[in-house]
C-alpha cells in the first residue's frame, strides 16, 4: 500500500518541481476536458499555452501578457506576505474595486484640471489608501473581535461590488454620458492615465508590479519583518516568544495586500479599463490566490507565475474566439492549476513509499 | 485476605536507550484500591500500558484470576475485565453521551436499550449522568464519568484511573471517591495512579511505589504519612549539591503578588506568586508539570504581561514590557516545549539563532538582518554545546531532543543573561548532555547571573539549587534553603500538604 512519510526536512527539490509538476498535470487533465468537449486536445493547449508568444499574431498579444500580468502579480505580491504569516485575506477583489474607486473618484473631482504632477500622484495615494481601508475592516475586527478574517474579507467583496455598480450609476457617472453607466474615460484625461505606452502594453502598474517584486525580495529574505512574517506562520507561539506582536502583524498583512490590491486596481482602472464601470472588476483578485500559491509565496516565483497566468487568460480568449471553448472552460483550467498545485504540494513535505504494510 | 485478582510476576520493559520497567512485581487482590506511586518517568505509564494489553513487555508475565494474561491488544484486556480510564478522554464533542458509548462497543444494544442501561449503571453508582446530552457541553467530571460508564457497562474485574483527579473540582473529586469505594465494595479492584499524596491516603488500601522503573516499595497509605510515601518516592539518596551556596548579591528579580490567568484555555492560573533571587543564585521551582509552570515562564518572558508591581526587574517595573525589552534588559528565557515554542521547527538554526538572539547579538540594523552574524552565532552555539548536526543550515526539526535543547539553552546561555528563566532544561535530554546543561547554569551563576530552574526532576534540582520552592496549582511555596532540605519537606512542599499553605501564608 502507498504510506506517506514525513521528510525530516522541507524538500527544495520538491519545492520548486511541484508547480511544474501542476503545471503539466493540469495540461494533461485540461487535454482531457478539452477533448470531452469535443476540441482536439493538442491544438486547445497549443492554442492557450504557445500562440499569445509564438504566432504571427504574437505581437499584438505580448503587450496583453504585460497588462494581464502587472495587476495578478501587484496583488499576489501583497497577498503572499499574509499567506506566509498565516493571515488569510481573500478578500482581494473587494480591495482592488475600492482603490479604483478612490483613485478615480480623486481624478474626477479635479476634472478637468491639468497638472500630471499632482494628479497622478494622488491617484496613487488614494488607491493605496482605499485598499489599505478596505482591509483594515477585517483586520481590526479580528484585532479586536477574533473575527474570522476569511470570511469577513470575502464577504466585503461583494459588499464592493454593490458599491461599485452604485458610484458608476451615480456619483461618478460621466455628466456627458447621455445617462449611460459608467464614469468618464480617465485614459481621455492626461493627468490622470497611467499609459506610458500603449502599443507595448506599458503603463505605471506593471513598473509597479516590478517593484513590488523586488521590494518584497529584499523584505522576505532581509528583514526582520519577512522573518516575523514566516516565523509567525510556521509556529505561532515560537513568534510570540520571539517578541511579535501578533495583532500588529494581522494589520500590516492585511495592509500590505490591501494597499497593493488597491493600487492594481487604481492603475486597471486609470489604464486599461478607463473607466468605472458596473463590471469593472474580472476577477484578478481571485486569481492571485492562484498566483501566489503557484508562486509559492515567493516574489520572484509570484513574478513567473502571474506571468503564466496572463498566458492561459490570454490564450484562453484565443481558444474562446478561434475555438469556440466556452469561458467556463477555461476558467475551470485556470482552478485545475492550484487544485493539482496544491495536491501535489504534499511531496515537500512528505515521501511516497510503496510498501506493504507491516504487521503491528 | 482478599484474594489476588492480578499477579504481576518479575515484568520488564526496555526502550532505546531507558529501561521503562525492571523487573516490576506485585499483586493486585480483588476489591482493593490500590495505588501506584512514583514520578514522572518511573514506570508508571509503561506498566499500566502493559496490563492494558497496549505494550508487550520484554519479560516477565502476568496472572489474572490463577490463569495466565498476555493480552495482545486493549480489546482482549476488556474482555478479560481489565478497564482503563486514561487521563486524556476520547470522546467526541458533538455526539451524544450514548452515541459515543455505542461508539466503543463491539455489539451496542439498540439506543434506547443503551440509555436505559447507562442510566442503570449511573444511578446504581451515584454518577449522575443524561445519555441524552450532547458531549460538548458536558464539564471535564461530566465526560470523565462517560468514561468510567463505558468501563462500567463491561463489567469489569479491574479498573485503572490514570491521574482521574486532575481535571476535576473538589466536589467532582469527592463524587468520583465516592463511586470508587462502591465499586472496591462490590470487589472491583482499581489501580489508582496519582501524584497527590492526600488522596491516596484517603481511597487506597495498597501503594506501590516505582521509582526508576522498579518497585522500591509498598505500604498502606491509611497507616504511612504523606513524608514516608513521598521519601519512597524521590529516594532517600538525593544528591547533595556539590557547590557552595551563592553569597548572594544585589536582588536580580522581584516577584509580589502575581497572579494571572493562563492565557491558554484549560491551563493553570498563577496565583499570589511571591519570591526574589539574588545575583549568582540559583533557585529551583519543583512540582508536577502542569500545575503553572508555563504560565510561570511566561509572566516571566514577557508572553503573558502581567499588572504593575507584580514583576520587578534590577529594580524596574517591567510587567507590561514584551519579550524583547527584557531581552535587552538581560533577563532570558528558554520555555519547555522546543518544537514550536523555543524553536521554529521548519526553519535553520542560524533562523532560530535570530528568534531570540537578534536585540543582545546585535544580528540586524536598521530592521535588516545580518546573515553573516546570525550563522556565526549558530555556529558558536553548535560549537560550545556539543550540538550534534551537520551545520547551522539544518531545519531545527531534524535535530534529536536533546540536541535542540543543548542548542536553545545554549543560545540563551551564550548571550550573557543577568537573569536566566529555564523550564525543564534536561527533560528527555541523555545523561551527559543534562550534566553539561546543568553544569552551564552553575557556570552561569558562577559568573553572577541568576538563575531559575523550573523542574520536575528534584534530583536535578537539589543538585543545582541554592534555595528551592514547589509550584503547586498556581501557588508557590515559600523558597528555602535547599541545603540541608529533607526529603520529606521537599514532599510535603510538592504535594502541597496543608503545613505549606499556612507556611505560603506567612510568607
Amino acid at each position: 500500500m502507498i504510506r506517506l512519510e514525513r521528510r525530516p526536512q522541507p524538500s527544495t527539490f520538491w519545492t520548486w518541481l511541484t508547480p511544474l509538476l501542476a503545471v503539466a498535470l493540469t495540461v494533461v487533465f485540461g487535454g482531457v476536458l478539452f477533448a470531452m468537449l469535443g476540441k482536439d486536445p493538442l491544438v486547445a493547449i497549443r492554442t492557450i499555452f504557445f500562440d499569445p508568444l509564438f504566432s504571427q499574431f504574437a505581437s499584438f498579444y505580448r503587450p496583453q501578457l504585460l497588462v494581464k500580468g502587472a495587476p495578478l502579480v501587484l496583488i499576489a505580491i501583497g497577498l503572499s506576505f499574509g499567506f506566509r504569516a498565516g493571515v488569510w485575506n481573500i478578500g482581494a477583489e473587494g480591495q482592488y474595486i475600492i482603490g479604483a474607486l478612490c483613485g478615480a473618484a480623486v481624478a474626477l473631482a479635479l476634472y478637468p484640471m491639468e497638472a500630471r504632477w499632482l494628479i497622478f500622484p494622488l491617484m496613487i495615494l488614494f488607491g493605496a489608501l482605499g485598499g489599505l481601508g478596505w482591509a483594515m475592516i477585517p483586520g481590526l475586527l479580528k484585532v479586536r473581535f477574533g473575527t474570522n478574517e476569511i470570511l469577513v474579507s470575502l464577504m466585503l467583496v461583494y459588499v464592493a461590488e454593490q458599491l461599485l455598480a452604485a458610484m458608476a450609476l451615480g456619483p461618478l457617472r460621466n455628466p456627458e454620458g447621455m445617462g449611460f453607466p459608467g464614469s468618464r474615460n480617465l485614459t481621455q484625461y492626461d493627468s490622470a492615465t497611467s499609459w506610458i505606452d500603449r502599443a507595448g502594453g506599458m503603463h505605471w502598474g506593471v513598473i509597479t508590479a516590478f517593484l513590488a517584486v523586488i521590494l518584497a525580495y529584499v523584505v522576505m529574505s532581509r528583514h526582520i519583518l519577512g522573518f516575523q512574517i514566516r516565523l509567525a506562520g510556521q509556529s505561532p507561539r515560537a513568534a510570540a516568544f520571539s517578541g511579535v506582536n501578533p495583532g500588529g502583524l494581522v494589520l500590516i498583512c492585511l495592509g500590505t495586500s490591501g494597499a497593493l490590491a488597491g493600487l492594481a486596481g487604481m492603475f486597471e482602472v486609470s489604464g486599461p479599463a478607463g473607466q468605472v464601470s458596473i463590471d469593472f472588476n474580472v476577477g484578478y483578485g481571485f486569481t492571485a490566490i492562484i498566483v501566489a500559491f503557484l508562486g509559492r509565496l515567493h516574489p520572484v516565483g509570484i513574478l513567473l507565475a502571474g506571468g503564466l497566468m496572463a498566458l492561459t487568460y490570454i490564450g484562453g480568449e484565443i481558444a474562446q474566439s478561434q475555438l469556440q471553448l466556452p469561458a467556463a472552460a477555461i476558467q475551470l483550467f485556470q482552478g485545475m492549476l492550484l487544485f493539482f498545485l496544491l495536491a501535489v504540494d504534499v511531496l515537500t513535505h512528505f515521501r511516497v513509499r510503496l510498501r506493504h504494510r507491516e504487521v503491528a | 485476605m482478599k484474594e489476588t485478582l492480578l499477579s504481576l510476576e518479575g515484568l520488564t520493559k526496555a526502550y532505546p536507550g531507558v529501561v521503562a520497567n525492571e523487573d516490576v512485581s506485585f499483586d493486585i487482590r480483588r476489591g482493593e484500591v490500590h495505588a501506584l506511586l512514583g514520578e514522572n518517568g518511573a514506570g508508571k505509564s509503561t506498566l499500566v500500558k502493559t496490563i492494558y494489553g497496549l505494550v508487550k513487555p520484554d519479560r516477565g508475565r502476568m496472572r489474572l484470576n490463577g490463569a495466565p494474561y498476555e493480552p495482545a491488544e486493549p480489546k482482549v484486556a476488556r474482555r478479560l475485565g481489565v478497564a482503563m480510564v486514561f487521563q486524556h478522554f476520547s470522546l467526541f464533542d458533538a455526539l451524544n453521551v450514548a452515541e459515543n458509548i455505542a461508539l466503543g462497543m463491539e455489539n451496542p444494544p439498540r439506543p434506547r436499550d443503551l440509555a436505559a442501561r447507562i442510566r442503570d449503571v449511573s444511578e446504581t453508582y451515584g454518577l449522575p449522568l443524561d445519555p441524552f446530552r450532547t458531549v460538548g457541553d458536558l464539564s471535564a467530571g461530566e465526560r470523565q464519568r462517560v468514561e468510567i460508564i463505558r468501563c462500567l457497562l463491561q463489567d469489569p474485574k479491574l479498573l485503572i484511573m490514570d491521574e482521574p483527579t486532575s481535571v476535576l473540582t473538589p466536589q467532582e473529586v469527592t463524587i468520583l471517591f465516592e463511586t470508587l469505594r462502591k465499586l472496591s465494595a462490590e470487589g472491583t479492584a482499581i489501580l489508582y495512579i496519582s501524584h497527590k499524596l492526600e488522596e491516596i491516603r484517603a481511597l487506597c488500601e495498597t501503594a506501590t511505589i516505582l521509582r526508576l522503573g522498579r518497585v522500591v516499595g509498598t505500604c498502606d497509605p491509611r497507616e504511612s504519612s504523606a513524608r514516608q510515601m513521598a521519601e519512597m518516592m524521590v529516594g532517600g539518596e538525593l544528591l547533595v549539591p556539590e557547590r557552595e551556596p551563592g553569597e548572594g548579591g544585589a536582588v536580580m528579580l522581584e516577584v509580589a503578588g502575581l497572579s494571572a490567568a493562563s492565557p491558554r484555555p484549560f491551563g493553570t492560573a498563577l496565583r499570589d506568586i511571591g519570591f526574589e533571587v539574588r545575583a549568582g543564585e540559583v533557585l529551583g521551582i519543583g512540582g508536577v508539570a502542569g500545575n503553572g509552570q508555563d504560565e510561570l515562564l511566561a509572566a516571566l518572558s514577557g508572553e503573558l504581561r502581567t499588572k504593575p508591581g507584580m514583576v520587578r526587574f534590577k529594580g524596574d517595573d517591567i510587567g507590561r514590557r514584551g519579550p524583547n525589552e527584557r531581552r535587552a534588559r538581560a533577563l532570558l528565557t528558554a520555555p519547555e516545549e522546543r518544537m514550536g515554542h523555543a524553536a521554529a521547527p521548519d526553519m535553520s538554526l542560524t533562523e532560530n539563532a535570530v528568534l531570540t538572539a537578534n536585540v543582545r547579538e546585535d544580528l540586524s540594523r536598521h530592521g535588516f538582518l545580518r546573515w553573516g552574524r546570525a550563522r556565526a552565532f549558530a555556529e558558536l552555539v553548535i560549537e560550545r554545546f556539543d550540538v550534534r548536526t551537520p551545520g547551522p543550515d539544518r531545519a531545527a526539526m531534524s535535530l534529536s531532543g536533546g540536541n535542540l535543547q543543548k542548542y536553545v539553552i545554549g543560545r540563551e546561555i551564550l548571550q550573557r543573561p543577568d537573569l536566566l528563566v529555564v523550564n525543564q532544561p534536561t527533560w528527555g535530554v541523555d545523561a551527559s548532555a543534562a550534566a553539561a546543561i546543568r553544569q552551564a547554569l552553575l557556570d552561569l551563576a558562577a559568573g553572577g547571573a541568576a538563575v531559575i530552574v523550573i523542574s520536575q526532576d528534584l534530583d536535578e534540582l537539589m543538585e543545582i539549587s541554592d534555595r528551592f520552592a514547589a509550584l503547586n496549582e498556581g501557588r508557590l511555596s515559600a523558597p528555602r534553603p535547599a541545603r540541608g532540605l529533607s526529603v520529606e519537606e521537599i514532599g510535603l512542599m510538592l504535594g502541597g500538604a496543608h503545613d505549606m499553605e499556612v507556611a505560603h501564608v506567612d510568607a
